[in-house]
Protein backbone atom coordinates (compact mmCIF):
# COMPACT_ATOMS: atom_id res chain seq x y z
CA UNK A 1 0.00 0.00 0.00
CA UNK A 2 1.41 3.31 -1.04
CA UNK A 3 1.77 5.86 1.64
CA UNK A 4 -1.05 8.25 1.08
CA UNK A 5 -1.27 11.82 2.12
CA UNK A 6 -4.92 12.68 1.76
CA UNK A 7 -4.78 15.95 3.63
CA UNK A 8 -3.44 17.83 0.64
CA UNK A 9 -6.25 19.11 -1.46
CA UNK A 10 -4.13 19.13 -4.61
CA UNK A 11 -3.01 15.67 -5.49
CA UNK A 12 0.72 15.05 -5.67
CA UNK A 13 2.35 14.89 -9.02
CA UNK A 14 3.72 11.41 -8.47
CA UNK A 15 2.46 9.00 -11.14
CA UNK A 16 2.32 6.11 -8.64
CA UNK A 17 2.78 3.07 -10.85
CA UNK A 18 1.92 0.56 -8.08
CA UNK A 19 -1.54 2.09 -7.92
CA UNK A 20 -2.46 0.04 -10.95
CA UNK A 21 -2.21 -3.13 -8.95
CA UNK A 22 -4.04 -1.75 -5.96
CA UNK A 23 -7.09 -3.74 -5.03
CA UNK A 24 -10.55 -2.24 -4.86
CA UNK A 25 -10.42 -2.72 -1.11
CA UNK A 26 -7.24 -0.71 -0.96
CA UNK A 27 -8.82 2.09 -2.95
CA UNK A 28 -11.84 2.07 -0.72
CA UNK A 29 -9.60 2.29 2.33
CA UNK A 30 -7.85 5.24 0.79
CA UNK A 31 -11.18 6.85 0.09
CA UNK A 32 -12.38 6.33 3.64
CA UNK A 33 -9.20 7.85 4.99
CA UNK A 34 -9.78 10.86 2.77
CA UNK A 35 -13.35 11.26 3.96
CA UNK A 36 -12.29 10.96 7.60
CA UNK A 37 -9.57 13.53 7.11
CA UNK A 38 -11.91 16.08 5.59
CA UNK A 39 -14.84 15.25 7.79
CA UNK A 40 -15.44 18.74 9.19
CA UNK A 41 -15.13 20.50 5.90
CA UNK A 42 -17.22 18.08 3.84
CA UNK A 43 -19.88 17.84 6.48
CA UNK A 44 -20.25 21.60 6.57
CA UNK A 45 -20.31 21.79 2.82
CA UNK A 46 -23.05 19.19 2.79
CA UNK A 47 -25.15 20.95 5.43
CA UNK A 48 -24.72 24.21 3.51
CA UNK A 49 -25.93 22.64 0.32
CA UNK A 50 -28.91 21.06 2.09
CA UNK A 51 -29.93 24.49 3.32
CA UNK A 52 -29.32 26.09 -0.06
CA UNK A 53 -31.42 23.46 -1.82
CA UNK A 54 -34.16 24.20 0.72
CA UNK A 55 -34.42 20.61 1.78
CA UNK A 56 -35.47 19.61 5.31
CA UNK A 57 -37.18 22.95 5.78
CA UNK A 58 -39.06 21.47 8.71
CA UNK A 59 -35.83 21.32 10.71
CA UNK A 60 -33.59 24.03 12.17
CA UNK A 61 -30.05 24.51 10.92
CA UNK A 62 -28.57 23.08 14.10
CA UNK A 63 -30.69 19.97 13.75
CA UNK A 64 -29.72 19.58 10.13
CA UNK A 65 -26.08 19.86 11.10
CA UNK A 66 -26.43 17.33 13.92
CA UNK A 67 -28.21 14.84 11.68
CA UNK A 68 -25.77 15.54 8.86
CA UNK A 69 -22.88 14.65 11.16
CA UNK A 70 -24.51 11.40 12.21
CA UNK A 71 -25.43 10.46 8.64
CA UNK A 72 -21.94 11.35 7.46
CA UNK A 73 -20.28 9.13 10.05
CA UNK A 74 -22.62 6.25 9.35
CA UNK A 75 -22.06 6.76 5.66
CA UNK A 76 -18.28 6.56 5.98
CA UNK A 77 -18.58 3.56 8.23
CA UNK A 78 -20.78 1.77 5.74
CA UNK A 79 -18.24 2.55 3.01
CA UNK A 80 -15.45 1.22 5.17
CA UNK A 81 -17.00 -1.97 6.46
CA UNK A 82 -19.21 -2.74 3.52
CA UNK A 83 -21.97 -3.70 5.97
CA UNK A 84 -25.19 -1.79 5.96
CA UNK A 85 -26.90 -3.00 9.14
CA UNK A 86 -25.78 -0.05 11.24
CA UNK A 87 -26.76 2.37 8.52
CA UNK A 88 -30.12 0.64 8.10
CA UNK A 89 -30.80 0.87 11.81
CA UNK A 90 -29.74 4.47 11.85
CA UNK A 91 -31.87 5.45 8.87
CA UNK A 92 -34.83 3.75 10.53
CA UNK A 93 -34.32 5.74 13.70
CA UNK A 94 -33.78 8.90 11.69
CA UNK A 95 -36.99 8.28 9.80
CA UNK A 96 -38.87 7.73 13.04
CA UNK A 97 -37.65 11.12 14.21
CA UNK A 98 -38.22 13.12 11.07
CA UNK A 99 -41.38 11.62 9.57
CA UNK A 100 -43.66 13.10 12.23
CA UNK A 101 -42.17 16.50 11.39
CA UNK A 102 -43.36 16.27 7.83
CA UNK A 103 -40.15 15.40 6.01
CA UNK A 104 -40.94 14.04 2.57
CA UNK A 105 -39.40 11.15 0.67
CA UNK A 106 -37.90 13.41 -2.00
CA UNK A 107 -36.10 15.41 0.68
CA UNK A 108 -34.48 12.34 2.14
CA UNK A 109 -33.48 11.03 -1.26
CA UNK A 110 -32.33 14.56 -2.10
CA UNK A 111 -29.98 14.90 0.88
CA UNK A 112 -28.45 11.48 0.36
CA UNK A 113 -27.81 12.29 -3.30
CA UNK A 114 -26.37 15.65 -2.24
CA UNK A 115 -23.95 13.91 0.08
CA UNK A 116 -22.96 11.57 -2.71
CA UNK A 117 -22.42 14.61 -4.89
CA UNK A 118 -20.37 16.50 -2.29
CA UNK A 119 -18.10 13.53 -1.68
CA UNK A 120 -17.68 12.81 -5.37
CA UNK A 121 -16.67 16.43 -5.95
CA UNK A 122 -14.08 16.28 -3.23
CA UNK A 123 -12.70 13.20 -4.94
CA UNK A 124 -12.60 15.01 -8.27
CA UNK A 125 -10.66 17.82 -6.64
CA UNK A 126 -8.27 15.45 -4.96
CA UNK A 127 -7.49 13.32 -7.97
CA UNK A 128 -7.98 15.83 -10.73
CA UNK A 129 -4.43 15.33 -11.95
CA UNK A 130 -4.66 11.60 -12.04
CA UNK A 131 -7.67 10.69 -14.14
CA UNK A 132 -6.83 7.03 -14.18
CA UNK A 133 -6.79 6.80 -10.42
CA UNK A 134 -9.86 8.98 -10.16
CA UNK A 135 -11.67 6.53 -12.37
CA UNK A 136 -10.67 3.59 -10.27
CA UNK A 137 -11.56 5.37 -7.04
CA UNK A 138 -14.96 6.21 -8.51
CA UNK A 139 -15.34 2.61 -9.60
CA UNK A 140 -15.17 1.48 -6.01
CA UNK A 141 -16.94 4.49 -4.56
CA UNK A 142 -20.01 4.65 -6.76
CA UNK A 143 -21.48 1.17 -6.25
CA UNK A 144 -21.08 1.55 -2.51
CA UNK A 145 -22.50 5.06 -2.55
CA UNK A 146 -25.45 3.98 -4.64
CA UNK A 147 -26.15 1.16 -2.28
CA UNK A 148 -26.00 3.51 0.67
CA UNK A 149 -28.39 5.97 -0.99
CA UNK A 150 -30.64 3.05 -1.74
CA UNK A 151 -30.51 1.76 1.83
CA UNK A 152 -31.37 5.11 3.36
CA UNK A 153 -34.18 5.83 0.93
CA UNK A 154 -35.65 2.35 1.31
CA UNK A 155 -35.36 2.62 5.09
CA UNK A 156 -37.26 5.87 4.99
CA UNK A 157 -39.98 4.55 2.72
CA UNK A 158 -40.35 1.38 4.77
CA UNK A 159 -40.74 3.41 7.92
CA UNK A 160 -43.35 5.56 6.25
CA UNK A 161 -45.24 2.52 5.09
CA UNK A 162 -45.07 1.04 8.55
CA UNK A 163 -46.57 4.22 9.97
CA UNK A 164 -49.25 4.27 7.32
CA UNK A 165 -50.15 0.66 8.06
CA UNK A 166 -50.28 1.42 11.76
CA UNK A 167 -52.56 4.37 11.16
CA UNK A 168 -54.80 2.39 8.85
CA UNK A 169 -55.15 -0.18 11.59
CA UNK A 170 -56.00 2.51 14.11
CA UNK A 171 -58.55 4.08 11.77
CA UNK A 172 -60.08 0.70 11.15
CA UNK A 173 -60.57 0.05 14.80
CA UNK A 174 -61.92 3.50 15.43
CA UNK A 175 -64.33 3.60 12.59
CA UNK A 176 -66.40 0.49 13.13
CA UNK A 177 -68.45 1.04 16.25
CA UNK A 178 -71.59 -0.99 16.75
CA UNK A 179 -73.97 1.13 18.81
CA UNK A 180 -77.04 0.12 20.70
CA UNK A 181 -79.76 2.74 20.32
CA UNK A 182 -82.25 1.00 22.51
CA UNK A 183 -83.16 -2.50 23.58
CA UNK A 184 -82.67 -4.86 20.61
CA UNK A 185 -81.80 -2.12 18.11
CA UNK A 186 -78.23 -1.62 16.88
CA UNK A 187 -76.79 0.95 14.52
CA UNK A 188 -73.69 0.34 12.49
CA UNK A 189 -72.49 3.60 10.96
CA UNK A 190 -69.90 2.91 8.29
CA UNK A 191 -67.58 5.78 7.48
CA UNK A 192 -64.72 5.91 5.01
CA UNK A 193 -63.31 3.51 2.51
CA UNK A 194 -64.58 -0.05 2.51
CA UNK A 195 -61.96 -2.57 1.52
CA UNK A 196 -62.45 -6.33 1.75
CA UNK A 197 -60.46 -6.61 4.95
CA UNK A 198 -62.42 -3.90 6.70
CA UNK A 199 -65.71 -5.25 5.42
CA UNK A 200 -64.84 -8.63 6.86
CA UNK A 201 -63.89 -7.16 10.21
CA UNK A 202 -67.07 -5.14 10.27
CA UNK A 203 -69.18 -8.21 9.68
CA UNK A 204 -67.50 -10.11 12.48
CA UNK A 205 -68.05 -7.22 14.88
CA UNK A 206 -71.66 -6.86 13.87
CA UNK A 207 -72.49 -10.56 14.20
CA UNK A 208 -70.85 -10.70 17.61
CA UNK A 209 -72.72 -7.58 18.72
CA UNK A 210 -76.02 -9.03 17.53
CA UNK A 211 -75.53 -12.01 19.78
CA UNK A 212 -74.17 -10.06 22.73
CA UNK A 213 -76.99 -7.48 22.66
CA UNK A 214 -79.67 -9.92 21.51
CA UNK A 215 -80.48 -7.48 18.75
CA UNK A 216 -83.57 -7.90 16.60
CA UNK A 217 -83.02 -5.06 14.17
CA UNK A 218 -79.81 -3.55 12.84
CA UNK A 219 -79.62 -0.28 10.92
CA UNK A 220 -76.51 -0.20 8.72
CA UNK A 221 -75.85 3.39 7.74
CA UNK A 222 -73.55 3.87 4.75
CA UNK A 223 -73.95 7.65 4.40
CA UNK A 224 -70.23 8.01 5.06
CA UNK A 225 -69.15 5.59 2.37
CA UNK A 226 -67.99 7.36 -0.75
CA UNK A 227 -67.79 4.45 -3.13
CA UNK A 228 -68.57 0.78 -3.21
CA UNK A 229 -67.41 -1.89 -5.61
CA UNK A 230 -69.16 -5.14 -6.36
CA UNK A 231 -67.02 -7.08 -3.88
CA UNK A 232 -67.95 -4.85 -1.00
CA UNK A 233 -71.59 -4.69 -2.08
CA UNK A 234 -71.77 -8.47 -2.17
CA UNK A 235 -70.17 -8.54 1.22
CA UNK A 236 -72.89 -6.22 2.49
CA UNK A 237 -75.53 -8.58 1.13
CA UNK A 238 -73.79 -11.48 2.85
CA UNK A 239 -73.68 -9.56 6.11
CA UNK A 240 -77.41 -8.95 5.88
CA UNK A 241 -78.04 -12.64 5.24
CA UNK A 242 -75.75 -13.76 8.05
CA UNK A 243 -77.55 -11.37 10.40
CA UNK A 244 -80.83 -12.93 9.43
CA UNK A 245 -79.45 -16.36 10.35
CA UNK A 246 -78.90 -14.93 13.82
CA UNK A 247 -82.47 -13.70 13.85
CA UNK A 248 -81.80 -10.02 13.21
CA UNK A 249 -83.33 -7.93 10.44
CA UNK A 250 -81.02 -5.46 8.70
CA UNK A 251 -82.05 -2.12 7.28
CA UNK A 252 -79.50 -0.37 5.07
CA UNK A 253 -79.73 3.42 4.98
CA UNK A 254 -77.96 6.31 3.31
CA UNK A 255 -77.03 4.74 -0.02
CA UNK A 256 -75.79 7.73 -2.00
CA UNK A 257 -77.02 8.36 -5.57
CA UNK A 258 -73.56 7.41 -6.88
CA UNK A 259 -73.49 4.12 -5.00
CA UNK A 260 -77.07 3.35 -5.98
CA UNK A 261 -76.13 3.92 -9.62
CA UNK A 262 -72.99 1.83 -9.35
CA UNK A 263 -74.80 -1.05 -7.70
CA UNK A 264 -77.57 -1.11 -10.26
CA UNK A 265 -75.08 -0.78 -13.12
CA UNK A 266 -72.86 -3.61 -11.95
CA UNK A 267 -75.92 -5.67 -11.22
CA UNK A 268 -75.57 -6.51 -7.54
CA UNK A 269 -78.78 -8.06 -6.34
CA UNK A 270 -80.01 -5.97 -3.45
CA UNK A 271 -83.62 -7.07 -3.72
CA UNK A 272 -83.34 -9.09 -0.52
CA UNK A 273 -82.19 -6.06 1.41
CA UNK A 274 -84.44 -3.57 3.15
CA UNK A 275 -83.23 -0.08 2.29
CA UNK A 276 -84.43 3.26 3.60
CA UNK A 277 -83.29 6.70 2.45
CA UNK A 278 -81.62 8.10 5.51
CA UNK A 279 -80.66 7.11 9.03
CA UNK A 280 -83.68 8.81 10.57
CA UNK A 281 -86.03 6.90 8.33
CA UNK A 282 -84.13 3.72 9.06
CA UNK A 283 -84.50 4.12 12.80
CA UNK A 284 -88.20 4.91 12.43
CA UNK A 285 -88.64 1.79 10.35
CA UNK A 286 -86.70 -0.21 12.92
CA UNK A 287 -88.87 1.10 15.75
CA UNK A 288 -91.91 0.07 13.78
CA UNK A 289 -90.52 -3.45 13.28
CA UNK A 290 -89.73 -3.72 16.97
CA UNK A 291 -93.19 -2.47 17.96
CA UNK A 292 -94.72 -5.06 15.62
CA UNK A 293 -93.16 -7.81 17.64
CA UNK A 294 -95.43 -6.93 20.49
CA UNK A 295 -94.97 -10.26 22.19
CA UNK A 296 -91.21 -10.09 22.51
CA UNK A 297 -89.93 -11.94 25.54
CA UNK A 298 -88.91 -9.67 28.36
CA UNK A 299 -85.35 -8.48 27.86
CA UNK A 300 -83.00 -10.46 30.03
CA UNK A 301 -80.37 -9.24 32.41
CA UNK A 302 -76.91 -9.29 30.91
CA UNK A 303 -74.91 -12.34 31.88
CA UNK A 304 -77.77 -14.78 31.70
CA UNK A 305 -77.19 -15.48 28.03
CA UNK A 306 -77.53 -19.19 27.51
CA UNK A 307 -75.98 -19.17 24.08
CA UNK A 308 -72.28 -19.75 23.85
CA UNK B 1 -75.52 -40.23 17.26
CA UNK B 2 -79.17 -39.90 18.22
CA UNK B 3 -80.54 -36.37 18.57
CA UNK B 4 -82.97 -36.11 21.49
CA UNK B 5 -86.37 -34.72 20.54
CA UNK B 6 -88.15 -33.13 23.48
CA UNK B 7 -91.72 -32.12 23.67
CA UNK B 8 -92.50 -28.74 25.20
CA UNK B 9 -96.19 -27.87 25.17
CA UNK B 10 -97.23 -27.74 21.56
CA UNK B 11 -93.68 -27.67 20.26
CA UNK B 12 -90.96 -30.17 19.54
CA UNK B 13 -87.40 -29.25 20.37
CA UNK B 14 -84.49 -31.08 18.71
CA UNK B 15 -81.24 -30.11 20.32
CA UNK B 16 -78.19 -31.12 18.29
CA UNK B 17 -75.37 -31.80 20.75
CA UNK B 18 -72.43 -32.66 18.50
CA UNK B 19 -71.38 -32.88 14.91
CA UNK B 20 -73.67 -35.16 12.95
CA UNK B 21 -73.01 -37.45 10.03
CA UNK B 22 -75.22 -37.27 6.98
CA UNK B 23 -76.97 -40.45 8.12
CA UNK B 24 -77.65 -38.92 11.54
CA UNK B 25 -79.13 -35.88 9.87
CA UNK B 26 -81.41 -37.94 7.65
CA UNK B 27 -82.47 -39.90 10.68
CA UNK B 28 -83.25 -36.70 12.57
CA UNK B 29 -85.33 -35.48 9.66
CA UNK B 30 -87.40 -38.64 9.52
CA UNK B 31 -87.85 -38.80 13.29
CA UNK B 32 -88.96 -35.18 13.47
CA UNK B 33 -91.40 -35.38 10.63
CA UNK B 34 -92.91 -38.56 12.03
CA UNK B 35 -93.33 -37.01 15.46
CA UNK B 36 -94.86 -33.81 14.13
CA UNK B 37 -97.85 -35.77 12.93
CA UNK B 38 -98.00 -38.15 15.84
CA UNK B 39 -98.06 -35.52 18.53
CA UNK B 40 -100.07 -32.96 16.50
CA UNK B 41 -97.62 -30.22 17.46
CA UNK B 42 -97.64 -26.71 16.06
CA UNK B 43 -93.99 -25.90 15.97
CA UNK B 44 -90.51 -27.37 15.67
CA UNK B 45 -87.33 -25.86 17.07
CA UNK B 46 -83.97 -27.18 15.91
CA UNK B 47 -81.17 -25.97 18.16
CA UNK B 48 -77.77 -25.92 16.43
CA UNK B 49 -75.88 -23.95 19.09
CA UNK B 50 -73.34 -26.74 19.47
CA UNK B 51 -72.45 -26.90 15.78
CA UNK B 52 -69.17 -25.30 14.70
CA UNK B 53 -69.59 -26.13 11.04
CA UNK B 54 -72.58 -26.44 8.82
CA UNK B 55 -72.10 -28.08 5.44
CA UNK B 56 -74.42 -28.01 2.49
CA UNK B 57 -76.03 -31.30 3.41
CA UNK B 58 -76.82 -30.10 6.92
CA UNK B 59 -78.28 -26.87 5.58
CA UNK B 60 -80.35 -28.73 3.01
CA UNK B 61 -81.63 -31.12 5.66
CA UNK B 62 -82.65 -28.24 7.91
CA UNK B 63 -84.47 -26.63 5.01
CA UNK B 64 -86.17 -29.91 4.15
CA UNK B 65 -87.27 -30.34 7.76
CA UNK B 66 -88.81 -26.87 7.70
CA UNK B 67 -90.65 -27.47 4.45
CA UNK B 68 -91.83 -30.95 5.40
CA UNK B 69 -92.99 -29.87 8.84
CA UNK B 70 -94.84 -27.03 7.18
CA UNK B 71 -96.72 -29.53 5.03
CA UNK B 72 -97.63 -31.42 8.20
CA UNK B 73 -98.93 -28.27 9.90
CA UNK B 74 -96.01 -27.09 11.99
CA UNK B 75 -93.77 -24.03 11.79
CA UNK B 76 -90.03 -24.64 12.06
CA UNK B 77 -87.44 -22.29 13.46
CA UNK B 78 -83.69 -22.84 13.55
CA UNK B 79 -82.02 -21.41 16.64
CA UNK B 80 -78.49 -20.84 17.85
CA UNK B 81 -76.48 -20.46 14.64
CA UNK B 82 -73.06 -19.13 15.67
CA UNK B 83 -71.83 -15.86 14.13
CA UNK B 84 -68.84 -17.54 12.48
CA UNK B 85 -71.01 -20.35 11.18
CA UNK B 86 -73.53 -17.85 9.86
CA UNK B 87 -70.92 -15.96 7.90
CA UNK B 88 -69.32 -19.12 6.57
CA UNK B 89 -72.75 -20.26 5.44
CA UNK B 90 -73.56 -17.13 3.46
CA UNK B 91 -70.14 -17.21 1.87
CA UNK B 92 -70.92 -20.70 0.64
CA UNK B 93 -74.30 -19.48 -0.54
CA UNK B 94 -76.17 -21.55 2.07
CA UNK B 95 -78.60 -18.94 3.25
CA UNK B 96 -81.54 -21.05 4.46
CA UNK B 97 -83.91 -18.91 2.41
CA UNK B 98 -87.48 -19.17 3.54
CA UNK B 99 -86.58 -20.75 6.84
CA UNK B 100 -87.04 -18.80 10.05
CA UNK B 101 -83.89 -18.39 12.11
CA UNK B 102 -83.53 -16.68 15.47
CA UNK B 103 -80.83 -16.16 18.03
CA UNK B 104 -81.51 -18.81 20.64
CA UNK B 105 -84.05 -21.18 22.16
CA UNK B 106 -85.86 -18.47 24.09
CA UNK B 107 -86.31 -16.38 20.95
CA UNK B 108 -87.41 -19.50 19.12
CA UNK B 109 -90.19 -20.18 21.61
CA UNK B 110 -91.24 -16.53 21.48
CA UNK B 111 -91.27 -16.70 17.68
CA UNK B 112 -93.52 -19.77 17.64
CA UNK B 113 -95.85 -18.30 20.24
CA UNK B 114 -96.18 -15.17 18.14
CA UNK B 115 -96.83 -17.27 15.06
CA UNK B 116 -99.59 -19.10 16.87
CA UNK B 117 -101.28 -15.90 17.91
CA UNK B 118 -101.09 -14.58 14.38
CA UNK B 119 -102.59 -17.79 13.15
CA UNK B 120 -105.50 -17.41 15.51
CA UNK B 121 -106.05 -13.81 14.45
CA UNK B 122 -105.84 -14.38 10.74
CA UNK B 123 -108.00 -16.64 8.69
CA UNK B 124 -105.81 -16.23 5.63
CA UNK B 125 -102.82 -18.56 5.80
CA UNK B 126 -99.57 -16.65 5.84
CA UNK B 127 -96.93 -17.26 3.25
CA UNK B 128 -94.23 -19.45 4.64
CA UNK B 129 -91.15 -17.66 5.78
CA UNK B 130 -92.89 -14.30 5.91
CA UNK B 131 -91.73 -12.96 9.21
CA UNK B 132 -93.21 -9.44 8.85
Amino acid sequence: MANKNPSTSISPRAPEPPALSESAAGLLRELVAHLRQNRTQLREEWARRITRAELLTAMTEEEIFAEATAVYDNYVEALETGTFEALQAYSRRLSERIIPRGVETDEVVGIVLLLRDVLARSLFTKYQDNVDKLNRILDSYEPAANRIANTVAVGFVEERERIIRQQQEAIRELSTPVLQVRERLLILPIIGVMDPQRARQLTEQLLRAIRANRAKVVVIDVTGVAAMDSGVANHLVQTVEASRLLGATCIVTGLSPEIAQTLVTIGVDLSEMATVGDLQGGIEEAERLLADRSVLPAPREPGTDTSR
Amino acid sequence: MEVPILRQGQYLIASIQSALTDADLSHLREALIAQVGRSRCRGVIVDVTALDVMDSFAVRTLRDIAHMARLRGAETVIVGIQPDVAFAMVQLGLTLKGVATVLDLEEGLAFLNRRDEERLLETRPKRFGDRG
